[in-house]
């Protein structure tokens, strides 16, 4: 017996452009410059793409967001493989220092804005900066002692309320 | 100095749309492809089709700086520099050209997609 095979036309599938990403919710963890630089700009470039921005600082992310720390973010010399200088050399007093002094120049040459002038940008162009509640307390910091900024202290539920429909970014 | 134009290849990712009764060439992001065939009524025209109408002093303030700035550093500025230079400040700038102000201004100026990250 003679079997045909009969087609069915299936319609190609069309091949729409991905959705926009509409928000994004970036948890900030870490006080070094390498860290708090990414976190920062990577708000920032949101912001300029009309995506809305909301940071959560938290553990030694209060670091950038706390005056008497925020000009004072360092790179880390020891324990950093990616500063390809050697632990004994990288943990004589002064290296820490320098390394970020160094790192900082390179920043100025290439006029990029510094922290302080960043989270200036960030809250002028709308995006929403918040502390850790929990990271408050272990540092036993008030809310005088963060920068102008800073819209309000949040705990973690908290922030995941204020994250919903967001992509999170953890720093 | 000319300005530096993106490097597309004409009839890749290209349409054209009808701006002030002119028919101009735009990417697939809408950016002029050609910045000679930019006028004010363009401009008007795009930011129409942006949601911003009409357009104010203060909107003319930041295109006028960023073309006269283009045509000075051969790129279109970086949304800090233009907040820096413009007389018109980073929140003003959010507020005149919603959303991505940068790339929205740059496109009614008729420039191309300014490229910087802050």
């Amino acid at each position: 017996m003679n079997t045909t095979e009969t087609f069915q036309a299936v319609a190609p599938e069309t091949k729409s452009a991905p959705e926009p990403i509409k928000k994004v919710s970036i948890i900030c963890s870490k006080g070094t410059l390498d860290m708090a630089y990414p976190a920062l700009i990577l708000a920032n470039a949101a912001r300029m793409s009309g995506i809305d921005a909301t940071l959560f600082f938290t553990f030694w992310g209060m670091d950038v967001i706390t005056k008497k720390k925020v000009n004072a973010l360092h790179v880390a010399t020891v324990g950093n493989p990616s500063m390809k200088i050697p632990t004994f050399l990288g943990g004589l007093p002064g290296m820490e220092g320098m390394a970020t002094k160094m790192m900082k120049k390179e920043i100025e040459k290439l006029d990029l804005p510094s922290i302080g002038e960043l989270l200036d940008i960030l809250d002028a162009s709308g995006a929403e900066l918040y502390a850790c509640q929990m990271a408050m307390e272990m540092f036993k910091l008030k809310r005088e002692d963060l920068v102008p900024q800073v819209k309000g202290v949040l705990s973690a539920m908290d922030f995941f309320d204020k994250a919903a429909g967001s992509q999170v970014i953890f720093i | 100095m000319g300005l530096r134009r993106p490097k597309i290849k004409k009839g890749a990712n290209m349409s054209t749309n009808t701006y002030a009764g002119q028919t101009i060439e735009v990417n697939d992001e809408g950016f002029l492809l050609d910045s000679s065939t930019w006028t004010p009524a363009v401009a008007e025209a795009i930011a129409q089709d942006a949601g911003i109408e009409p357009l104010t002093d203060r909107h003319w303030q930041v295109i006028t700086f960023c073309r006269e700035d283009a045509a000075k550093e051969g790129q279109a500025p970086g949304l800090r520099r233009i907040a820096k230079l413009s007389g018109v400040d980073m929140k003003e700038l959010y507020k005149l050209f919603p959303k991505g102000p940068g790339k929205l201004a740059a496109r009614i100026a008729g420039l191309p997609k300014p490229t910087s990250c802050v």
